[in-house]
């Protein structure tokens, strides 16, 4: 997995809140067309993590790094034009807003009119579903629906990877499976996929590989399938003695 | 539920009327105390004998009596509400309504009544004001206090028996003669436009036929009024409808013909009607004007962006101030005497920094915190004017005096002795103003500030520069309403820092809140229900006996919105559907279109969880 550079990394990372350290000395590299995952419980760090390499939180020490290239100082919008996007945990929709609103505000750094047309009839075909609902008040959508305009949106500002959010959460048990199909299906369709998860069985069955983060430190860095074997994590997040 | 089985259908499929002894006591109790409470308050306030002075029928019926007859009416009509499903009441309409309302009424009346009792036997006129012999003979009819006592009651009853009663007609019915009372009342409160307009085009005999001498409606007016009305609601209704429906499903060009339609029209109305009125409508339509002005101002920011600023009068004074400093001869400290127009420049430059200046601190703040440093700036910019410190630039409370009219190339001078020219000088501005919320509305830019209303968090993961579009917001409201500003300066001649009290920036809010916010129509729309009909902070309105109670009824106004019509009077359509959201899906629930959430997630053959697959 080292055959490249880095999409995005955190090299040494140290994030504050005030007096609170969120993040301690983490080291992240997630490489072209993997599927990786940050595990860990609540308060560990995960969330701090997406905002750190987003740029919604500055870090202390240590370095965000996006393409080789250090952007620490880089605003936001600048790493969303350079292809790192979110996908909001709970989806978070502009429920006031249109399907087609939303998907358009996912376009916002774009001015590629053509390509932002063709990006939408490709999320259309993705999902088929998010084409019939496209004048209808994002917020009336199913949740299953919202999941997939909440993608959608993401893919509309054409990124290299694509940072989620516990994509499971708030969704129904039967909705978490046909998720994390949806969140496969658009891994082979090409992106780089970076997720934060709870449901770490669920993570790990699809993905390359993964950390487990505890109190904001990288406590586990392997694959995924030997995560799944680890006696620690299956102790602590798979509930088994 | 049986509504589902009985819709629509006639009005014999119904579940029986209820019974009387099913009376909702509690209910009864409660609306009928609430109507009394209303009454006694309205009367202390000395709202009807101020109301009492203007007539709505000559010698038969005042406004003073509209507003405390209609109390009994309305609750008489609210006790026997019932919990429509789908629009389709439950019960047919019976005894029930008819003595629960008049019950209610009674009760309603009987506020009234210890009222005049009281007032015969105790004098409390120390704390209360109102408190008067007065209060108490146009109370009792100059009938003494036993009359006064007793006629309550009946008037009461015989109200809420009405608002029951309305209950029993059909809906084409009901709808009729509640136009027909309203319009009668409409037309006595815009007495004065009507008369105008219709003196204007040439028929003075008629406005005078209708309208009495010492103001209000002639009986024969009033009869004439309301038989118009009624006949063309009882036969004119489903056709209005017809056509709304028709236009609502046009699409493509021809579409936007039937908009392009309305729109002429609408400008050729806004054209010629000044021209028919005389100087005082045309100072009140000016007035109305400004305000439109400076609510679709305060609509960016507010409607659109969802910063609340409550200092929205700040941009106002600056936009005054500037344009008389820079026209006036008068002026203290500089006085350049530009013609109107190249000051106007300095005033959109000028009012644009002054917003840059008070955002840039203020739009890092959220919610609560927002709108109270908001407050505080408006207050500090009309300190700053009134203060020693600068009174050698802006003349401290003497303000600057004598400021010019507003020159048109060299053809015409308009100021405030002309409020026709005025009035158009506005309507252009608003004109533009229209456009612009119109255009920001659907462009980029609209959608970051929605977006950032929405849910700032995720609109800056979209990469929208939450700091620059939120001040942009309050540049381009800061703009829109210094123009008002400018405006103001030159049609009034003179400014002080008086006229930009906070109350000002609350009107704005009120009228922004009423009209239904992000709504450029209902903005305009109650802009101009509310300063035309009740006046501004400054400015009277067509009901110039409201004058006084003109704060009271902006805040009643504003409860009974948050209440009944959160959406404002003109909504936005999405602003509605999210408000209401709940009984949409209640209603689309019992159509069976909707089913519940987790199975209508995709396919429908999601199949259930495996097992041990939950969470921890």
């Amino acid at each position: 997995m080292s055959a490249a550079t880095p999409l995005l990394e955190m090299r040494q990372v140290n994030t504050h809140y005030g007096a609170v350290h969120a993040l301690k000395d983490v080291n992240l590299a997630i490489y072209p067309g993997e599927m990786v995952c940050l595990l860990g419980g609540n308060a560990s760090g995960k969330s701090t993590t997406l905002k750190t390499l987003l740029g919604m939180v500055k870090p202390t020490t240590g370095q965000v790094v996006l393409d080789g290239e250090v952007v620490n100082d880089r605003s936001t919008a600048y790493r969303v034009e350079r292809g790192v996007t979110m996908v909001p945990e709970n989806r978070r929709l502009f429920q006031r807003l249109t399907v087609r609103e939303n998907l358009q505000l996912g376009a916002y750094l774009r001015n590629d009119n053509d390509g932002i047309a063709s990006d939408m009839e490709w999320v259309f075909e993705l999902f088929p579903r998010v084409k019939e609902r496209l004048s209808q008040k994002s917020g009336t959508l199913s949740g299953g629906e919202q999941q997939m305009v909440a993608i959608g949106r993401a893919l509309m500002s054409r990124p290299k990877v694509l940072l989620m959010d516990e994509p499971s959460m708030g969704l129904a048990p039967a909705l978490v499976k046909q998720n994390f199909d949806l969140i496969e299906q658009i891994h082979e369709a090409g992106l780089t996929i970076f997720m934060v998860e709870q449901n770490a069985n669920m993570a790990l069955s699809i993905a390359d590989r993964g950390w487990v983060l505890q109190t904001g430190r990288v406590v586990l860095d392997d694959t995924a399938e030997n995560l799944l074997q680890h006696p620690d994590l299956r102790a602590s997040y798979l509930g088994e003695a | 539920m049986t509504a589902t089985e009985t819709r629509p259908g006639s009005e014999e499929e119904f579940a029986p009327p209820r019974r009387v002894r099913d009376l909702d006591w509690r209910r009864l109790l409660r609306l009928g105390g609430v109507a009394a409470f209303v009454q006694m308050f309205i009367s202390l306030t000395a709202m009807p004998v101020r109301l009492d002075e203007r007539s709505v029928i000559e010698s038969v019926l005042s406004l003073g009596f509209v507003f405390i007859g209609a109390i009994p009416i309305v609750a008489g009509n609210r006790l026997s509400r019932q919990v429509k499903l789908e629009g389709v009441a439950v019960h047919r309409a019976g005894r029930y309504e008819l003595v629960g309302g008049a019950l209610v009424g009674t009760l309603a009346g009987a506020g009234l009544s210890l009222l005049v009792m009281l007032i015969t036997h105790f004098d409390l006129r120390e704390p209360l004001v109102n408190w008067s012999p007065q209060l108490r003979d146009l109370l009792s009819f100059n009938r003494g206090p036993v009359f006064g006592t007793l006629i309550w009651l009946g008037i009461g009853a015989a109200g809420g028996l009405i608002g029951g009663g309305l209950r029993l007609l059909g809906a084409r019915w009901r709808r009729t003669l509640l136009m027909m009372a309203t319009t009668v009342v409409l037309a006595s409160i815009l007495e004065q436009l009507v008369v105008d307009l219709v003196s204007g085009v040439g028929l003075e005999p008629v406005a005078e036929w209708f309208y009495a001498r010492r103001g209000g409606l002639t009986q024969a007016g009033a009869g004439v009024t309301a038989a118009i009305a009624g006949v063309t609601t009882f036969f004119g209704r489903g056709r209005m409808k017809a056509a709304r429906e028709r236009i609502k499903t046009l699409d493509g060009p021809a579409r936007t013909r039937a908009n392009a339609g309305m729109i002429l029209l609408t400008a050729a109305i806004l054209i010629v009607v000044p021209l028919l009125v005389g100087s005082l409508t045309n100072e009140l339509l000016a007035n109305v004007g400004l305000f439109v002005l400076l609510a679709l101002g305060l609509n960016i920011v507010v409607g659109l962006a969802g910063i609340l600023d409550l200092g929205y009068v700040a941009f106002f004074a600056v936009g005054s101030y500037t344009a008389a400093v820079l026209t006036a001869a008068t002026s203290p400290r500089i006085n350049p005497e530009f013609p109107w127009f190249v000051a106007l420049i300095f005033v959109v430059v000028i009012t644009g920094l002054v917003g840059l200046f008070i955002g840039a601190p203020v739009i890092r703040m959220r919610g609560d915190y927002l709108a109270i440093v908001t407050l505080g700036f408006g207050e500090i910019i009309r300190l700053l004017f009134l203060s020693d410190w600068l009174s050698g630039w802006f003349g401290g409370s003497q303000g600057i005096t004598a400021i010019g009219g507003v020159e048109i190339f060299g053809l015409t001078t308009i100021d405030g002795t002309n409020p026709r020219n005025i009035f158009y000088l506005v309507l252009v501005f608003c004109a533009i103003a229209i456009y612009v919320s119109w255009r920001l509305e659907r462009s980029r830019l609209g959608r970051a500030w929605m977006a950032v209303r929405e849910d700032e968090t995720v609109a800056e993961a979209m990469g929208i520069n939450t700091v620059n579009v939120k001040l942009l917001a309050f540049v381009v409201g800061a703009i829109l309403g210094s123009f008002s500003g400018a405006i103001f300066a030159n049609k009034v001649g003179s400014v002080f820092p008086s006229s930009f009290l906070i109350l000002v920036s609350m009107v704005i809010l009120v009228v922004v809140i009423f009209g239904g916010m992000g709504s450029i129509v209902g903005v305009i729309a109650g802009a101009a229900l509310l300063i035309g009909v009740l006046g501004g902070p400054k400015q009277p309105g067509l009901l110039q006996e409201f004058s006084e109670f003109k704060l009271l009824i902006y805040g009643a106004l504003l409860v009974w919105m948050m209440l009944a019509r959160p959406e404002g009077l003109i909504p936005s359509a999405r602003r509605s559907r999210e408000l209401h959201q709940e009984e949409f899906l209640q209603d689309a629930w019992l159509r069976g279109e909707v089913e519940s959430d987790d199975d209508n997630g995709d396919g429908g053959d999601a199949g259930t969880a495996p097992p041990g697959e939950a969470r921890t």
